[in-house]
């Protein structure tokens, strides 16, 4: 097993061999990846070394201070969250050589087609279509494997006018109930196929995407996973993206309880104490909330990973949607204006560099992106309580018979 | 900030375990609801065995006098399942609240004597007071020690041996220790059947100093942060009863042709339950740890666990009460004694509310027209 000193000598001779101040910064990530250094507990050849999780933050904190550059893997955050873990567990040895580097220095970005107009809280309702055509064993149509043309329509997809690759759910047999009629692939957004149109929401800025997909052709050796078996894989990707939303270590006081906070200090003149009343039980929930994501944190560090990685999700939404509100009311005659209604296409989600109003509004999402707050009282109710399942009238019905 | 330690050792689980076995032997519900209106409220025979059984009553006393030596983080583990079992004994007036003033004041003997069961104590307050509240001065000392007054509202007083008075002497406030003999003790009526309150009267009791003028306002104040801290367990435990037993419940009962607990409606209550519930055991956790390493930030983290946990306890009974529908209303399902309790721990120690107070002066969120005060560093 890989020691906490093993990879400091690792990484000090990759810093040897590639100087932060004078290597290009995707060079640098390039060797890095090739050194194992990346994710250390993926494969070696794939960015790893087969270490252990937790020793990840031996080689960051090394590399930080030794100025190296990063991916900004706020900005990779679907590809490193969510496909690469997919690849490494379902992906081909072909798949993994071909996708893993290059998302991971951040040289193509990923997004995820799963979310329909018609199928999300209830993904698997899905009705993007796959059909197969055969390819002849020359090579010819895609190869031995053929490929399959994809038609349908995606939406709430982030990051859809930056991606170089999308994870894609699509129906490849409509004759089977819904859950098992779905295949998994790697769509390759520049196919001409491929429209990306921008979705305005209701902060004034194009965040997310609607994804028209006509005849797109995908070859078979991009899919991942069996035939039928999407299902199933989605499962490993959205655990690893609530895992990803909740995991973040904040400090005492930090993220939005730290700006309400600074609002009041700063402001004795909006005090009243029906809003002191309100923040102090904001000032509690938060730190309660922090304490519960750190116990989890502890958990996983020894290897009792708990249930509440769902609980912290619901709990941050929560959270953010009280603080915010709150925020605006402190703010008084100054929470009647907002920034700017321009339609603008940003990268990242930025709730401390806007004005409250943005963050009043932004926060109604937390409670449906990745995973709908009624979605994952749900999951606690059944997987954690043993609470039975809703009675489901579409289970065992054949998709294309079932009521949409 | 410390690095807190939020999860269990395997000693304490171990601990746990034994705890458990004791209660479910000695102390089911149906045996606590039939007590409760008798002649002995506590449960002596009870204390005897988890005293000199498993070793409860002095957890945090050194070994030398007979004691485990542990750190508070044990005492917390043995309330969470005290809780649990709602059961009637005097372990948080005891082992927490004396003990804490009678370790400060290094009394060896009085010590020994707690640790081996032969004798209990208790912390002669209001159950009401919070950590933070002046030094009470209701009970007059003599220059030679004696003592008159009365304080109304204590707990853990039933067959307790010592007393541990706050009082106000001729050279300032001072602990003292009066034998229980000497005072009078009037039970009141109380909300909670299984913690009963009486008011403790002194006409001239004789008593001895224990923490003089210096530092008797620091150590009343250490023990009540103390008390305050470890009953955020005791709150965790009787919240995952209330769970616990109304899932149970859910899953059995039908109504409408299915299973009750398939309800859309009462899951999502739930879910919310448990997720506050999964707060309450990291904040009673940290404060736990933050009393026992003598972190800097205790008092703050106190203040957040007591507000949070006194609310989850609270609300997980009413929830159980609700969701057991027309039993939950009667007497004879025991859900009502972890209601009571669950109503009266939220007084307890401070309520909700003061401790938020206390916190916006120790996090510099000061009051409406109130002075900014210096901002204490947290991080």
């Amino acid at each position: 097993m890989t020691t906490a000193e093993e990879l400091r000598t690792r990484t000090a001779d990759l810093l040897a061999a590639h100087d932060p101040a004078a290597t290009e910064p995707l060079e640098f990530l390039r060797a890095r990846f090739d050194a194992g250094l990346a994710w250390v507990h993926f494969p070696p050849g794939l960015g790893g070394l087969g270490a252990p999780r937790a020793l990840q933050a031996v080689v960051d904190a090394e590399l930080a201070a030794a100025g190296a550059p990063d991916n900004d893997p706020r900005r990779i955050g679907i590809g490193l969250g969510m496909a690469a873990p997919t690849v490494l567990r379902f992906g081909t040895e072909e798949q993994k050589q071909r996708f893993l580097r290059p998302l991971w220095t951040g040289e193509e970005v990923w997004c995820q087609l799963f979310s329909e107009p018609g199928a999300g809280s209830d993904l698997a309702a899905l009705a993007t279509r796959a059909v197969h055509e055969a390819g002849d064993a020359e090579g010819g149509g895609d190869g031995p494997g053929g490929h399959w043309t994809v038609d349908g329509q995606k939406v709430w997809t982030s990051s859809a006018h930056l991606a170089r690759w999308a994870i894609l759910l699509a129906r490849t047999d409509p004759d089977v109930p819904k859950h098992q009629g779905i295949s998994y692939f790697v769509c390759d957004m520049t196919d001409p196929g491929v429209d990306v149109r921008p979705l305005r929401q209701l902060t004034g800025e194009a965040e997310f995407n609607e994804v028209f997909l006509t005849g797109v052709r995908i070859p078979d050796a991009h899919r991942l996973g069996a035939v039928g078996e999407g299902w199933k894989i989605a499962q490993t990707t959205l655990n690893n993206e609530r895992v990803a939303i909740g995991g973040h270590r904040t400090p005492r006081e930090g993220g939005l309880i730290g700006l309400l906070a600074d609002v009041w200090r700063e402001q004795p003149g909006a005090r009243t104490h029906e809003l002191h009343q309100r923040l102090l039980q904001g000032w509690t929930d938060a730190e309660v909330l922090r304490l519960t994501a750190e116990r989890l944190r502890q958990q996983l560090a020894v290897g009792q990973p708990g249930p509440e990685g769902a609980a912290a999700k619901l709990a941050f939404a929560r959270l953010a949607q009280q603080l915010t509100g709150l925020e605006v009311e402190l703010l008084a005659e100054e929470g009647l204006g907002y920034g700017d209604w321009t339609m603008s296409r940003p990268e990242l989600v930025d709730f401390t560099g806007r004005d409250a109003g943005y963050r009043y509004l932004r926060a109604k999402g937390n409670s449906i992106e990745g995973g709908s707050s009624e979605i994952l009282r749900n999951i606690i109710a059944e997987r954690v309580l043993g609470l039975p399942a809703e009675s489901r009238s579409d289970k065992d019905v054949p998709w294309k018979e079932s009521a949409r | 900030m410390t690095e807190l330690d939020l999860l269990y050792s395997e000693v304490e689980e171990d601990l746990r375990s034994a705890v458990r076995a004791v209660l479910a032997d000695r102390c089911p519900p149906q045996a606590v609801l039939a007590r409760c209106e008798g002649p002995e409220p506590y449960d002596t025979g009870l204390w005897r065995v988890l005293a000199e059984e498993v070793g409860v009553a002095g957890l945090p006393v050194p070994e030398a006098l007979g004691g485990a030596g542990a750190s508070l983080r044990e005492s917390a583990v043995v309330l969470e399942e005290l809780g649990r079992a709602c059961a009637p004994t005097a372990f948080l007036g005891s082992a927490v609240l004396a003990t804490t003033v009678l370790l400060a004041a290094d009394a060896s003997a009085e010590l020994t004597a707690l640790a081996a069961g032969e004798r209990t104590a208790t912390l002669v307050v209001a159950l009401p007071t919070a950590p933070e509240a002046p030094f009470p001065l209701g009970v007059r000392a003599t220059g030679t020690g004696e003592l008159t007054g009365t304080v109304a509202w204590v707990a853990d007083t039933p067959a307790v041996g010592l007393l541990i008075v706050p009082a106000d002497g001729p050279a300032g406030p001072g602990l003292y220790a009066v034998e229980a003999a000497e005072a009078t003790l009037t039970p009141r009526g109380s909300l909670d059947l299984t913690r009963p309150l009486a008011d403790v009267c002194l006409t001239g009791a004789p008593g001895r100093l224990l923490i003089g003028p210096d530092r008797a306002e620091a150590v009343l104040r250490q023990a009540l942060l103390t008390g305050a801290a470890l009953l955020c367990s005791e709150q965790l435990g009787l919240a995952e009863w209330c769970l616990a037993t109304t899932v149970a419940y859910l899953r059995e009962r039908r109504q409408f042709g299915r299973v009750v607990g398939s309800f859309q409606a009462l899951k999502h209550r739930l879910a919310d339950l448990w997720l506050d519930i999964a707060g309450a055991r990291a904040a009673a956790r940290a404060a736990a740890d933050a009393l026992a390493s003598g972190a800097s930030d205790a008092a703050i983290l106190v203040a957040v666990a007591a507000s949070h946990c006194s609310d989850t306890a609270v609300r997980a009974a009413e929830e159980a009460v609700q969701l057991h529908g027309g039993i939950g209303m009667t007497w004879e399902h025991p859900v009502h004694l972890y209601l009571k309790r669950a109503k009266a721990d939220q007084l307890a120690l401070g309520t909700p509310g003061r401790h938020r107070a206390a916190l916006a002066a120790l996090v510099d969120l000061p009051a409406p027209g109130a002075v900014a005060t210096p901002r204490v560093p947290h991080v």
